[in-house]
């Protein structure tokens, strides 16, 4: 009984009007964990409770803790009747288990129902008492901290980065039960919140469990996703960083040698005193499944077959699989030859489990964490046996006559975990050596029908599907769905491997479902990172190490070989190895592959920076700009957009419809990014995600990247259009109008993104003849075993990237669409990654969005052309709307503008995108020009103090036709400005003094109880220090309505719910005691509607970090304290730092 | 290439903000009621496309977006104490006053049509007429008559300060207020401001008159902490009103008045003569208006009998405003003077 958690509701406020007749309530409230309910009593007639109940106390299993969500459901009691539901609260409880996160939760909770949405507020309190539990065999992992960012959090610092940790739990979804044909959509709908939620607990836990074996504490990049697949169940999987992170303590803490670092902080981790470093490799669960991999010249093959052999292998009931002989579809390689169709494999199908491939453990597609063992320090000769290893597995690609053995060592040490894979994307100074570029693959599944007899009516059992992954003989689901990611990501791994590169970095996971088929994506950058950093402590290892060329002290495991960097150490000299000393502008631009070895063709030059190293001309990545990366210029948002029409299909026809069409969308996905990229004059992509949605008759492809222009880089050629008939002088001319037109676009983006290279080579400026060989890094998912990667030409063989032939309907279609891209409006920058490159000077005043748009396409007769046109125009609105609509905040920049694409439907489009305006000082000729309109000025720093620049009121000249309303405005804004601001949390835990409006004096009337909470989606607030991470928020709601148009339609309803997650979300973290939302994203939208019926149903799954927030100008002298501590001075606005 | 346009129609189309993003113009424009469409082609006409170079879908798309945010807020508008404790949409502080502020506003042409008017369900139904001829649409009449409604319905039986109590139930600057305060006192009492000889006046001149008769003819004028209802006039001060009857009924007094005011105002006022020549009639206005105050009739009757019995024969003659406040100020002093007068103050 290591844990006690307390509960105590304290009063009701805005509840709704239950009894028609007294126009009251008589509401109490139901307090739930795990199977222990308590409740409070009646409070009768009134929309105001106050129950001031007792502490309920629960006695519970931290395993519980972890998983179960706090439930408080208020009712309306009704002595006649049954009690009517008002609505309930999920409280996730988690934040409290770790002692660096939050202390209690405190505050009003929205009080939601899934039909009629947010109804009133309850105030509650919950802490919870943990004792220390010395059960080494637990199935807890309180204490491990989650972090959404992708990068290392601020207030701690990396002492170990451990790696990869993934992890999924399957259920069927209640949704889909028989049981949900007779039950009420308000009981459907809070059973699928409560199972996702106890779900998403679980899985947290078990990778809690997972970074607790590491030696880890904490999971960096944490990111969670839910597959609804409908009929075959519900999947719920996340992955995430595994680190050790020690918190950066105020004084300067951090300067001292953190060689001892690493090994106190195992210390302090539990298991850390296994006694026996072998246990790696003498483990039974431990198959040698990597070293199978590698060396293995035919391993494509055996991915191929590994899923669905083992999937019937191990189904004891192989016949109630409906669907007879499963098949196994991976898209085939995009590789870009002249040649490239006849390349596509045809996928392959395997019946029944004749073809099990010898090579592959039948347990691979089971991510267990048995495998994953407790972090052991390699001794000096046992890495170099592995590091033997390792370069022997690889040499037929590395070759490594040019690497350093250091390097290899590196390598081999990081080849040795599964996957050495992390979800960070930005990195502390040095992390990353070299970024290779792009890798990505992708497979298409069929989903099949969970056949799991042990489920059937137990629905009330919420244990009962722990069974899963635990008990073998049930555990033929979660097998299939990791053996099917486990396949995606040995395909990455292999094509990192072939740049050269020994990890992967910025690395995602996503899917896109329709009916049966499911498309599963992976991508990331294939990268070559720095093992470990030294300090000053250490230089003599260091120096020692160079001459013997022997690593001493980086530690590495068996299966995930971890390495430790160390944060303060910042000198470029820290580099390891004599080759890859460079510059950290430029260093990470430096080509990871062997030149004389290429793994492609590729045009190289010398780096425009150190001139010592080679560069690529174009380098693509999925990660955040390195800070230290020089740039010319600023960036842009450019996004690739893409329709094609698929005909309607079943089962294993569609499977392959879409495998065959994959490539060819990659392919000119990259083609369109690549030119919007040379129109703007850039030549490299940050942030790239391509997202491929599947519908019922069309795949819609979106690629979004920031571009930029990497000073290291040689300038991008031209885009030149070549006809193919040369004849007639009228078409010549069009031709060249269209050049002129295009030349013209490249210049005029020079000018507008301030691209003026230092050295601007001839080849550039007014040569409309292309390079001769462009080449990209984007190494797309393929089939090919590692030896035949020579062949992934990406470019279109023989014909150059960027001669455009006009006949060619494709390329009509490509320069249409380069250049209808609408230029940016005056003030406007965009960018879909953290940094926006070249803009340093944010302001404080920031405003989130989310916006969902969902198109009709009313066209019987859809063509690719015209569907891409519409498609493309739908991307271009959308952001021309954002810009109108965020005016006011000029000159400002849309930060994280990652549009999500899905087709719900037939002929439907819906496009979603969560991201934040921020606004940034113009530079030192704007600031005179600003002085000059001093009005304006006065207005919007009045705004800029309250921290909510909106509208300026100065910008509509016709308020003059409503005097009295304008009038009356000026009278009152001082005053209530004055009255309402104060420290949010101060009187959230005195709920009873809200409620008594009716005091004489204005002011206090003004008060409000509501905590201002700023959210992002970035990692940080320009102008605010996060001085605490309170723990993470992932929350999943669902919204049904059977009145439709009485809510104001399909916008109207949705429009609500958005307000209330945000909303909910809100007073999560104010409970928290936070300030701010950090990470924040949206990861879900899935949205269902039927006009006749009147009815919709909306799913939103966010997330983000919960931070406290203060502002940077009081970051001295602001203790800080635990629960609500950001104090700020009246002046501040109503908005604490925010 | 037309033949392959694709017709695409926007299904769904939302933008959520944390901070919640409101439009002060697009604000107005729905509070005076305008469609959609309207708000869009009045938008266009300000020329914010070319300034902003964008397109009307984009705009009607915005409007959209602020006109649904406005209705969603609306139902929090009319507690506007709710307003500023709601978790659904993150306002900061003086956006969250300028929506109340202007969402209480009204049209000067609307309150003249209403002012002193019962609040009733009828008054609403001759809504369509108020509309109709003051050219403010429907919907922005209902909506200040709703106003005016639900100001009055939870002030009516307050106790305490008027104004202060309408400020602190609804949040309104001081100005606004005060003009409540104004409408909720005539709207009780219902005096009558729509007769074609009041036209002349304005909002501002009754309200200015509320006021000061909230302050000296009201309960809470006489006894401020114990039964202080500002809403209702001091019957007890209205019955004692009747006592000045014996200003004009006995010769004798109304002599002596009158030469106590003749030597008081001689040579200080333009139209001596005329008030000379006048002040009988002048006095018996003043005094039978204020005796009839007991009769709720006659109490609604007040502007008009002013107008006609008082007003009306100082315009005939030619006062100036300094005229007629210098008389009345010397005529109720010296009533203060005759004899048997302890405590009665005039107009």
């Amino acid at each position: 009984m290591p844990g006690k958690l307390k509960v105590k509701i304290c009063a009701g406020r805005h509840l709704p009007v239950m009894d028609r007749a007294s126009d009251l309530t008589d509401a109490f409230v139901e307090v739930k964990f795990s199977n222990t309910t308590f409740k409070t009593e009646v409070y009768p007639k009134s929309l105001n409770p106050q129950w001031n109940s007792e502490w309920f106390k629960f006695e519970v299993d931290d395993e519980d803790l972890q998983d179960e969500p706090l439930q408080i459901t208020v009712l309306d009691h009704d002595t006649y009747s049954a009690n009517d539901a008002i609505g309930k609260v999920y409280i996730d409880i988690d934040p409290l288990l770790c002692s660096e996160a939050a202390t209690v939760i405190c505050g009003w909770f929205p009080i939601y129902d899934t039909i009629h949405g947010i109804r009133g507020e309850i105030n509650v309190s919950v802490k919870v008492d943990l004792f220390n539990d010395l059960n080494r065999f637990r199935q807890s992992s309180c204490g491990v901290k989650f972090f959404c960012s992708t990068s290392i959090p601020k207030c701690y610092k990396a002492v170990v980065v451990h790696g990869f940790v993934e992890e999924l739990v399957v259920n069927e979804d209640p949704e889909y039960q028989w049981i949900d044909r007779i039950r009420t959509p308000r009981a459907s709908n809070e059973a699928r919140q409560r199972l996702i939620s106890l779900m998403s607990g679980e899985l947290q836990r078990k990778i809690g469990l997972k970074v607790l074996e590491m030696g880890g504490n904490a999971v960096v990049g944490y990111l969670q996703c839910f597959d609804l697949e409908g009929e075959s169940g519900l999947v719920v999987r996340a992955i995430g960083t595994a680190c050790t992170l020690d918190k950066i303590s105020n004084t300067s803490a951090a300067q001292l040698p953190a060689c001892n670092s690493p090994s106190k902080e195992i210390k302090e981790a539990p298991f850390s005193e296994d006694p026996n470093p072998n246990t790696y490799s003498s483990g039974p669960s431990t198959p040698l499944k990597n070293q199978t991999y590698s060396f293995s010249p035919s391993k494509s093959y055996s991915r191929q077959s590994s899923s669905s052999d083992t999937d019937l292998s191990l189904t004891p009931k192989t016949a109630k699989s409906p669907k007879g002989p499963r098949i196994s579809l991976c898209p085939s390689s995009p590789t870009l030859s002249s040649d490239f169709p006849t390349l596509i494999n045809p996928f392959q199908l395997h019946l029944g489990s004749g073809t099990t491939h010898s090579l592959t453990p039948p347990h691979s597609g089971h991510a267990s964490p048995l495998v994953l063992r407790k972090s052991v320090s390699f001794s000096e000769d046992l890495l170099l046996a592995a590091s033997g290893m390792g370069s022997g597995g690889s040499a037929g690609k590395d070759g490594g006559h040019l690497k350093t053995l250091l390097r290899q060592q590196t390598q081999s040490a990081l080849e040795q975990r599964e996957f050495p894979f992390f979800t960070l994307t930005s990195f502390p100074l040095g992390f990353l050596i070299h970024a290779g570029g792009v890798v990505s693959a992708r497979s298409v599944k069929l989903l099949d029908r969970i056949h799991n007899p042990a489920f059937v009516g137990i629905m009330g059992n919420t244990r009962s599907y722990k069974l899963l992954d635990w008990n073998s003989f049930t555990a033929d689901e979660p097998e299939t769905r990791d053996a099917w990611w486990e396949e995606i990501r040995q395909e990455i791994k292999s094509h990192a491997k072939a740049l050269g590169c020994h990890a992967v970095v910025g690395y995602s996971e996503s899917t896109s479902i329709c009916e049966e088929v499911c498309i599963l994506s992976a991508s990331g950058t294939a990268a070559v990172l720095n093992p470990k950093f030294l300090q000053d402590g250490c230089l003599d290892c260091y120096s020692e190490n160079r001459l013997s060329r022997q690593p001493t002290f980086f530690s590495t495991g068996s299966e995930k070989g971890e390495f430790d960097f160390f944060l303060q150490s910042k000198d470029s000299s820290s580099m390891l190895g004599l080759e890859d000393t460079s510059p950290p502008s430029c260093g990470f631009c430096h080509i990871p592959y062997d030149e004389l070895n290429m793994p492609f063709p590729a045009h190289l030059t010398y780096c425009c920076n150190c001139r010592r190293q080679k560069v690529p001309d174009v380098l693509f990545t999925t990660i955040d700009l390195p800070v230290e990366a020089a740039v010319t210029g600023r960036g842009c948002l450019i996004q690739a957009r893409l329709c094609r029409l698929k005909k309607k299909a079943q089962g294993e026809a569609n499977a392959t419809a879409i495998s065959n069409l994959l490539p060819f969308m990659e392919y000119e996905l990259h083609t369109q990014l690549m030119n919007k990229l040379k129109l703007r004059g850039m030549n490299a992509l940050f942030g790239l995600r391509i997202q491929i949605s599947v519908g019922e008759n069309m795949l819609v492809g979106l690629a979004s990247a920031t571009g930029v222009y990497l000073t290291a880089l040689p300038a991008p050629g031209g885009i030149q259009i070549a006809g193919k008939t040369p004849s007639d002088i009228a078409y010549e001319q069009h031709i060249s109008n269209i050049q002129k037109k295009i030349n013209d676009t490249v210049s005029r983006n020079k000018e507008l993104y301030e691209i003026h290279p230092l050295e601007i080579s001839e080849e550039v400026i007014g040569s409309p003849i292309p390079e001769p060989r462009q080449r990209s890094r984007l190494l797309r998912s393929h089939s090919e075993s590692s030896d035949e990667v020579s062949e992934l030409d990406l470019s279109h063989g023989k014909k150059d990237a960027f001669v455009l032939e006009i006949d060619d309907a494709d390329a009509v279609e490509d320069i249409l669409s380069l250049l209808t891209d609408a230029p940016l409006p005056t003030g406007f920058y965009s960018c879909n990654t953290e940094n926006m490159p070249g803009i340093h000077n944010w302001t404080s005043s920031i405003q989130m969005f989310t916006t969902v748009r969902v198109f009709r396409l009313n066209n019987v007769n859809l063509t690719n052309q015209g569907l891409n046109k519409s498609f493309n125009d739908l991307c271009e609105n959308l952001l021309k709307s954002l810009y109108f609509k965020l005016r006011s905040m000029i000159p400002c920049c849309l930060c994280h503008l990652n549009f999500t694409v899905a087709v719900p439907e037939d002929e439907l489009i819906q496009v979603a995108a969560t991201a934040v305006a921020m606004t940034f000082d113009k530079d030192q000729a704007q600031e005179i020009l600003k002085s000059n309109t001093a009005p304006m000025k006065a207005i919007s720093e009045n705004e800029e103090q309250l921290q909510f620049p909106m509208e300026l009121s100065s910008d509509s000249p016709s308020v003059q036709t409503f005097p009295p309303s304008k009038g009356f405005l000026e009278n009152a804004s001082p005053q209530t400005i004055q009255g309402t601001s104060r420290a949010p949390s101060l009187d959230k835990a005195s709920p009873l003094a809200e409620g008594h409006l009716r005091l004489r004096s204005t002011p206090s009337c003004t008060d409000s109880t509501v905590t201002v909470v700023k959210m992002t989606p970035l990692s940080f607030i320009p102008g605010a220090k996060i001085i605490k991470y309170l723990g993470i928020i992932n929350m999943f709601f669902i919204r049904e309505t059977t009145s439709l148009r009485e809510e104001g339609g399909v916008s109207g309803f949705l429009h609500t719910f958005i307000a209330e997650v945000f909303a909910m979300v809100r007073a999560h973290v104010a409970a928290l005691g936070g300030n701010a939302v950090i990470s924040y994203i949206m990861k879900e939208c899935v949205f269902m509607e039927n006009s006749n019926k009147n009815q919709a149903q909306c799913l939103i799954n966010v997330s983000g970090d919960a931070v406290i927030l203060i502002r940077e100008s009081e970051q001295e002298g602001v203790p800080i304290q635990t629960h609500g501590s950001t104090s700020q001075t009246p002046q501040s606005g109503g908005a604490p730092v925010s | 290439m037309d033949s392959n346009e694709v017709k695409m129609s926007v299904e769904l189309d939302v933008f959520v903000g944390n901070t919640t993003i409101m439009d002060e113009e697009v604000y107005q424009l729905w509070l005076d009621g305008y469609t959609v469409s309207d708000a869009v082609s009045i938008r266009m006409k300000s020329g914010i496309l070319e300034q902003f170079g964008t397109t009307e879908d984009v705009l009607e798309s915005d409007t959209m977006d602020h006109y649904r945010t406005f209705q969603m807020t609306e139902r929090l508008l009319h507690h506007p104490s709710k307003l500023v404790n709601q978790v659904l949409f993150q306002i900061p502080p003086h956006r969250q006053a300028m929506l109340i502020e202007r969402y209480y506003a009204f049209d000067e042409a609307f309150v003249r049509e209403v002012l002193g008017k019962k609040l009733s369900k009828g008054t609403k139904k001759d809504l369509d007429d108020v509309s109709a001829k003051t050219g403010i649409t429907l919907k922005s009449c209902r909506r200040q008559f709703d106003n005016f409604k639900r100001v009055f319905k939870v002030v009516e039986e307050m106790k305490g300060p008027l104004v202060e109590n309408v400020q602190c139930n609804f949040l309104l600057s001081d100005k606004l207020a005060r003009d409540y305060a104004a409408i909720v006192f005539f709207a009780n009492s219902r005096f009558e401001t729509g007769k074609k000889k009041l036209q002349y006046l304005t909002f501002e001149d009754f309200a200015f008159c509320a006021c000061q008769l909230i302050q000296n003819w009201t309960v809470g004028a006489v006894d401020n902490m114990v039964e202080d209802m500002d809403v209702d006039l001091d019957k007890e001060f209205l019955q004692d009103l009747k006592d000045l009857k014996i200003l004009i009924t006995d010769k004798d007094m109304l002599d002596q008045h009158k030469s106590l005011v003749c030597t008081g105002l001689r040579g200080k006022i333009q139209v001596f003569n005329e008030m000379e020549g006048n002040f009988k009639n002048l006095s018996r206005g003043l005094i039978n208006i204020a005796a009839k105050l007991t009769n709720t009739k006659d109490v609604r009757d007040f502007f008009i009998d002013l107008v006609e019995k008082v007003i009306e024969p100082c315009k005939a003659d030619r006062w100036l405003i300094s005229d007629v406040r210098a008389f009345l100020t010397q005529y109720t002093n010296s009533a203060r003077a005759l004899d048997g007068f302890k405590y009665v103050q005039s107009s």
